[in-house]
């Protein structure tokens, strides 16, 4: 059947149950909203402030739900203000598809008004990116793109239609085709072929290998990374772990991967890692990471890290084999079907005494009843306060550490944190993205004041569409982290980090039409976590805690993993 | 680990798609790397490229560079061949003057012992047209370069395989690869 080229995007849209975008209009795409006008009653736009926040949200709305979010910008610098968002999904392996309408092709390449060479620059920070200049490619590419940013590794693919392809003159055949029935469709098949895909299983003496390698095993030691998150592995994590009766570590994308208050776990590793599990790194005898790549943030020192241990890693991306650590083991396959096939052939393990020694490291978190507000009180209280599936969003930064060191995660999407690219400002619109994908459930963002001054006119967008989202701005008149660096390395030397300005965030708040309310104290911050969980509107808590609090425990970049210079 | 830094040819195949020169390009500068030389052409499959791409760089990089091309969804296969197992050739275009029939002569002579051909002649110049490895290029060009040579081009290294083994070859590597691009 003809039908409109347009009218072909929003069914190939259909096709994949989208029925939230986020996105900003603009001259080129102008049809598409046209178009999208049509479909009101399939598919929600949320129109945002900026783009940046458009693809924030539709990156935290696939976090939070394991669908692919998708996001809509103009040509130009509609495209470009989306490229902090785009290089955030992709760091976070977060299946995002951004679709950006360019000039018409007789302007392309002419410096036109507007006009950027989006595909370009998205190349390095994208799976893949497609230039659309024929309507007839349509439904070829939406359906690649979709499959493309939503298996193997996931993360963000652009697609850029030249704004002729859109015109409404424009007609190409279309036939309505199932996301899970699309498998065969000409771009897929061709793509299939050309790579000579067959039934990806993982490699099984691969597996046999891990097998005897823990039965060899003292000292074990498990590390849960993004990978069990995205690829929802929680219950086959939680059986292989229970299986193999050693301390957890969790990275910070692992959050909610393994439930953060189960006895084995001994939470965060690495730079603000907890003793046990840095303890835990250096002493054991087997490392199983699974899903997670050794960051700089976590592999502080790769000469040291783990060095009595045989490392074995467990990874959907080839790539990240021995990139970052050499290690003696590898299974390349996804977290669920590796784990599913581990947990089949494996023993279970006992490991009493090594458990002991590593848990005795771990220290219960005491809020003290100070007279000034502390961050760990302001957890306490959200956390005492908020249902167990609330959903946090951070910005980053100390509150980001503190957030993801005191709440305890227990489900993939409960924690959407920019742990690889560490943006600023992301908190918002994918605390806009998360409520949008979980209605009923509380959604917490976490943000500092530096960085919640960077989106916060994304307070509108949570005033119009009426999202009780609750920001709890951990104001402490700084750039906390980079003076907590300052303080420690730099001598002291505040270059550029003291935020004593405004604006005055309770009445910011008030003027985007939210409650605003400022807390100085546990009392206070009580009391406004009962008004801001009414949940009738948005609500701001601008939280005023000490400018030199400090994350604990803290191990300097590049050092030892033990070597703590905070404790 | 080897921080030494040698030679590497790296051969890819790429399904023909726009830009795919450039995504692979991309991950030799970002590391700060700059390409020797890069070949690219048609290969013995319909819309598949085959590109070789000569680095000087150390191996764990190279290696690591290698990884990444083979993660890219438009790339089919990427081997590191090593000079031992592998021909490698180029060709090049020389344009040297030669303004009387002594130089001429002895240009031509040259090209002789070098199995190379003169493919253009004018009054003031002649084309060598040159087929080898690297180094014999570099020889010849040394020495033509007492003439006066007025302009080079050069294809890059291509390389291939000695003996039964191809780029086509199954392995563990590429099947692990291609568990990341499945989208089946």
């Amino acid at each position: 059947m003809k039908i409109r080229a347009t009218k072909a995007i929003m069914e190939c849209l259909l096709e994949q149950e989208v029925d939230v975008i986020f996105g900003y209009p603009g001259g080129t795409i102008l049809n598409l909203y046209d178009e999208l006008y049509h479909y009101q009653d399939k598919i929600t736009h949320i129109l945002t402030a900026h783009e940046q926040g458009a693809s924030h949200a539709a990156d935290g709305y696939a976090r939070a739900t394991g669908k692919v979010g998708v996001c809509f910008a103009t040509s130009g610098p509609g495209a470009t203000n989306l490229t902090t968002g785009i290089a955030t999904a992709y760091m976070d392996s977060s299946p995002v598809v951004f679709i950006t309408c360019n000039v018409s092709e007789s302007l392309l390449g002419r410096d036109s008004f507007q006009e950027v060479d989006i595909t370009g620059i998205a190349m390095p920070i994208t799976k893949a990116t497609y230039l659309v200049s024929d309507p007839k490619e349509i439904p070829n590419v939406m359906r690649q793109a979709f499959a493309v940013a939503a298996t193997g590794r996931p993360g963000p693919v652009l697609i850029d239609f030249l704004k002729n392809v859109t015109a409404p003159t424009e007609e190409i055949e279309y036939e309505f085709i199932p996301w899970n029935q699309n498998r065969s469709c000409d771009s897929i098949q061709a793509y299939s072929n050309h790579h000579d895909l067959k039934a990806p299983k993982p490699n099984l003496d691969d597996i046999d290998t891990l097998v005897d390698m823990i039965r060899a095993s003292e000292r074990p030691l498990v590390m849960c990374g993004g990978g069990v998150v995205r690829g929802r592995a929680d219950k086959q994590f939680m059986e292989f772990a229970t299986k193999m009766d050693c301390p957890v570590a969790i990275t910070i994308m692992g959050g909610g991967g393994f439930p953060g208050d189960h006895p084995h776990t001994t939470g965060m590793v690495g730079m603000h890692g907890t003793e046990a599990s840095n303890q835990a790194v250096a002493d054991c005898d087997l490392l199983i990471a699974v899903g997670c790549r050794f960051s700089d943030r976590v592999a502080l020192n790769t000469s040291t890290f783990a060095r009595q241990a045989k490392i074995v890693h467990i990874d959907i991306d080839r790539s990240e084999i021995d990139k970052n650590i050499l290690t003696d083991h590898h299974i390349v396959g996804s977290a669920k079907r590796v784990l599913g096939l581990l947990n089949e052939r494996m023993d279970q393990s006992n490991h009493p005494e090594w458990l002991n020694k590593i848990l005795s490291l771990k220290v219960d978190t005491v809020v003290e009843d100070d007279a000034i507000l502390t961050p760990k009180q302001v957890l306490d209280v959200i956390h005492r306060a908020v249902p167990h599936n609330t959903v946090v969003a951070t910005d980053v930064g100390q509150h980001q550490m503190w957030s993801v060191q005191h709440f305890h995660f227990s489900y993939p999407g409960q924690l959407l944190t920019s742990g690889g690219f560490g943006t600023m400002g992301f908190g918002l619109g994918a605390a806009i993205g998360a409520q949008m994908g979980n209605p009923d459930k509380v959604v917490i963002h976490t943000t500092g004041d530096g960085c919640f001054r960077m989106n916060c006119h994304e307070l509108s967008t949570v005033q119009h569409y009426n999202l009780p989202i609750i920001t709890v701005i951990f104001n402490n008149g700084t750039l906390g982290m980079v003076r907590q660096w300052q303080n420690l390395i730099y001598d002291k030397r505040f270059s550029s980090t003291t935020l004593d300005r405004g604006p005055d965030f309770v009445k910011l708040a008030q003027a985007y039409g939210l409650k605003g309310i400022r807390v100085t104290n546990r009392q206070e911050m009580e009391a406004a976590m009962v008004e801001a969980l009414k949940g009738d509107c948005g609500c701001v808590i601008d939280a005023v805690i000490d400018t030199d609090a400090m994350v604990t425990p803290m191990v300097a970049a590049g050092s030892q993993i033990t070597n703590f210079l905070l404790k | 680990m080897s921080v030494e830094k040698k030679l590497f040819t790296l051969s890819l195949l790429v399904q023909d798609v726009p830009g795919v020169l450039s995504q692979v390009s991309r991950l030799f500068s970002r590391k700060g790397y700059n390409i020797e030389s890069i070949a690219s052409g048609e290969s013995n499959q319909p819309n598949v490229t085959r590109i070789t791409i000569v680095i000087l760089g150390d191996e764990l990089m190279v290696n690591q560079i290698a990884a990444q091309c083979r993660k890219l969804l438009p790339v089919m296969a990427v081997k590191i061949l090593d000079n031992a197992n592998s021909i490698q050739r180029e060709f090049a275009l020389i344009k040297v003057k030669a303004e009387d029939r002594g130089t001429r002569d002895e240009i031509i002579q040259m090209a002789n012992i070098f199995r190379a051909n003169i493919i253009d002649l004018s009054r003031e110049t002649l084309t060598v047209a040159s087929f080898g490895d690297q180094e014999k290029t570099d020889a010849l060009v040394e020495l033509l370069q007492d003439f006066g040579v007025l302009e080079i081009v050069r294809t890059g290294t291509i390389a291939l395989e000695r003996g039964r083994n191809t780029i086509y070859d199954d392995n563990k590597l590429k099947e692990e690869y291609n568990y990341g691009k499945n989208v089946l």
